[in-house]
């Protein structure tokens, strides 16, 4: 560890930290519905394409219409992105002539983008034609994050009225998210990446004659704006195989510390836009230094764990900490920094390969999703993640003291309990279930690629990293075979929608609830008291179901690994 | 939920065409007007012809040449398409190698490349980062301790000064962004070109 790599992770806490009030103030603004910056250019345009697709901006929704809607429009959005993946061969704009995407692979790769996952069993520049990669993945990048925006608002608003059926309408909200937030950032964004070097043409690869002598074919394509949605949304899915250790999906440290800015951006500034619309920021400050207290100490653990290397770089006497899978322009303390904003927020982009990590640098990232994803998170989904468990929280010290548990007013009672653990408990289920299915049935353990416990932590973490939509993966493991692209497909399912359609639900529930005023009985939950119960729920909860996984897989891999012990494959 | 139908469709189509057409070709539009090289990923040319991307590492084996880091990417088998086969460098297929911390291969390929690099410069200590695959295969650049562990080798192979090729070393070190921001770092390709410069002076 060197002070450079301590200050460089500090800078970067210090710029999100700055863009949390402004970004919080705007995006309130935009879901209120008031007047923004932007609405002279993006007004007329809004009411246009309500107009013609039939939608009463004031109509407002039930959390049944809102999900109703919500599911709708995400089915349509598969189907549209299932079929550009099978007719790409037959479509323009395919110049390295890529065939049809298989119907397993095009299965997997549509539920990974419609759930916001974009796990990544494709090989963005051997499978996907460039059509597939606009139309198809950029174009749900954006709707993907606008809808999980859209859920987080709905809740917030669960939480902000009193007494009404309605929580927004689902159709102006993803339109808005859309619109106003994700798309003008992204423009400036994508110019910044291409003046870092970042391709962004449709022509087709680029032949070279190496110095050697030996031909070079070098893919490019529209990368630069896929780049920009897909961190700001914290979709993640790469336009390149190796994502953002790419030079050209990543080309400097600039660019590299801007990108991880973007992830967490947007979520960060969502606690502030909760805090705002319940009337009191402090609320929504109280939830970010949780999330903060989580994050530090997991980046200080990365950051440790790779700079001191271990394993088997160690036993052989080199220092100079884990390059293995790294880049040389990013170094231990971004790729470290760098992994645990990804999987703190839901979003999957790597910069360095998470699978070469030590064990204890692998597990932290291994960890974040299995909490949920509530440390910031993904837009929209780590807020309606954190509120989930909140509500946990509540309960519990309600119990402590034998009264009625309220939160901003509201009575937390048993429907919004039992809604909470059912998102909380249905996310174990499939990381743990698919991944003993996985480690028993033969077309399961043809995956993993490396061998002993680390072969274990492939596949935990594939279905960990499915059903909490992140999408990074351990890359060794072999996932595009017809088992694991379908389990994977239905682990990204439930883990989309077990949370959102019971988020969803309890937005509805606290609504129709009036407000009552705060009493002298009324656990304050701005304070640091708070925070550390929240704090100590997550980490409760998240060890309670996910030690025996860890200790068979990260832990004893660390344990070996200070033994000096290796593992053969084939052996 | 008929009548939710009609909002579904148009602003899935509307939606599409902003964000999966609009978008990226106006970006493209933009992006090519005000940087044109870099838009085209960077090109390099030589004497009228590509010799590769400035931001992309290629393959050097050679005494007198600079070497980049270890790639682990491969390319489909010419006698078998089934099969892949190791390809250091191949542009169009980026890959780490994703073995872990206790894997016995990557001990093994660690152990040849430290044994051959310590044979180089007996004593001198081996920059952990030129026996270390990338996370792309395609790292353009080596630290700078990688360049100057190199000097000796690539000096003799040249029949150049020592002192010479330092120096040329040392001028091509790109610092940190604003002296805080990632690491430093020299170029592979820029530095072979530039020591090419040299023997055609």
């Amino acid at each position: 560890m060197t002070p450079n790599g301590w200050i460089q992770i500090a800078l970067y806490c210090a710029v999100v930290l700055a863009l949390v009030k402004p970004l919080g103030a705007y995006m309130t603004r935009v879901f209120e519905g008031e007047r923004t910056l932007l609405t002279p250019v993006l007004g007329p345009f809004e009411r246009g394409l309500y107009r013609i697709a039939g939608i009463d901006a004031r109509q407002e929704q039930t959390w049944l219409g809102y999900a109703g809607a919500m599911v709708l429009f995400n089915a349509a959005g598969f189907v549209l992105l299932y079929a550009i993946l099978r007719l790409q061969a037959g479509l323009p704009l395919n110049p390295a002539e890529q065939a049809a995407v298989a119907p397993d692979l095009a299965f997997n790769t549509s539920t990974s983008f419609v759930t916001n996952t974009n796990w990544q069993s494709y090989g963005g520049e051997t499978t996907l034609s460039y059509l597939s990669q606009m139309l198809g993945l950029t174009h749900q990048n954006f709707v993907s994050a606008a809808s999980g925006i859209a859920v987080a608002v709905a809740l917030i608003r669960g939480f902000s009225r009193a007494s009404t059926r309605t929580l927004g309408s689902f159709w102006v909200d993803t339109t808005r998210a859309t619109l106003y937030v994700l798309l003008p950032l992204c423009v400036v964004l994508a110019l910044f990446y291409v003046s870092q070097g970042m391709p962004q043409t449709l022509a087709p690869s680029i032949e070279a004659t190496t110095l050697e002598g030996g031909k070079q074919t070098i893919a490019v394509g529209p990368v630069a704006s896929q780049v920009a949605i897909k961190m700001l949304g914290t979709n993640g899915g790469g336009f390149f195989n190796a994502n953002a250790a790419h030079p050209f999906e990543n080309p400097t440290a600039l660019a590299n510390f801007v990108q991880m800015v973007t992830i967490f951006a947007i979520g960060a500034a969502f606690t502030n836009v909760f805090g705002r619309m319940v009337g009191d920021e402090r609320q929504g400050w109280a939830i970010l230094a949780a999330m903060g207290v989580l994050f530090l100490v997991g980046v200080a653990v990365t950051y440790w764990a790779e700079a001191s290397a271990g394993g088997v770089l160690s036993n052989l006497g080199l220092s100079g900490g884990n390059m293995e899978g790294k880049e040389t322009r990013f170094g231990i303390a971004a790729s470290a920094l760098f992994a645990v904003v990804t999987t703190a927020a839901s979003c999957g982009a790597v910069n360095a390969m998470h699978d070469s990590f030590t064990a204890l640098g692998g597990l932290v990232p291994l960890v974040n999703m299995q909490l949920g994803e509530v440390i910031v998170g993904g837009v929209g989904a780590g807020l309606y993640g954190m509120l989930i468990f909140v509500i946990v929280a509540i309960f519990v010290a309600g119990l402590m003291v034998g009264r009625t548990p309220e939160y901003l007013g509201k009575k937390i009672e048993a429907k919004e309990v039992k809604m909470a653990m059912l998102g909380i408990l249905c996310l174990p289920l499939a990381m743990l279930g698919f991944t003993a299915l996985a480690t028993v049935l033969p077309a399961g353990l043809a995956g993993p690629a490396n061998a002993g416990p680390h072969g274990f932590s492939e596949i935990l973490y594939a279905y960990t990293s499915a059903a909490a939509n992140n999408g990074s993966a351990f890359g060794g493991l072999t996932a595009n075979t017809l088992f694991y692209n379908t389990t994977l497909a239905v682990a990204m399912l439930v883990g989309r929608f077990f949370i959102k359609i019971p988020a969803l639900a309890i937005a509805g529930s606290l609504a129709a609830k009036k407000t009552v005023p705060a009493s002298s009985g009324t656990f304050p939950t701005h304070g640091g008291l708070f925070v550390g119960l929240l704090v100590g729920v997550v980490l409760i909860i998240g060890g309670l179901t996910f030690f025996p996984s860890l200790a068979l897989g990260p832990i004893v891999e660390h344990f070996a690994a200070v033994a000096g012990q290796t593992f053969a494959t084939g052996g | 939920m008929l009548n939710q139908l009609r909002p579904a469709l148009v602003l899935l189509v509307a939606l599409t065409a902003i964000t999966g057409l609009a978008y990226p070709l106006a970006v493209t539009g933009l992006a090519g007007a005000i940087f044109p090289g870099k838009a085209a990923g960077s090109p390099v040319e030589r004497d009228g012809r590509i010799v590769g991307s400035a931001l992309i590492g290629q393959s050097f084996t050679g005494e007198g040449s600079f070497h980049g880091r270890p790639s682990a990417t491969t390319a489909a088998d010419p006698a078998d398409a089934s099969k892949t086969v190791p390809s250091p460098y191949n542009a169009s297929n980026s890959a780490g190698s994703n073995l872990g911390p206790t894997s016995a291969a990557l001990a093994e390929r660690v152990k040849g490349d430290l044994d051959a690099l310590k044979a180089e410069r007996p004593g001198v200590p081996v920059p952990v980062d030129l026996v270390t695959a990338s996370g792309s295969g395609l790292d353009p650049d080596i630290s700078p301790e990688a360049a100057l562990f190199q000097v000796p080798r690539v000096a003799k192979a040249r029949n150049l000064p020592e002192d010479r090729v330092r120096a040329l070393v040392t001028s091509r070190i790109e610092g940190r962004t604003l002296g805080l921001i990632g690491e430093p770092r020299v170029n592979v390709l820029a530095l072979n070109l530039a020591l090419d410069e040299i023997a055609r002076r």
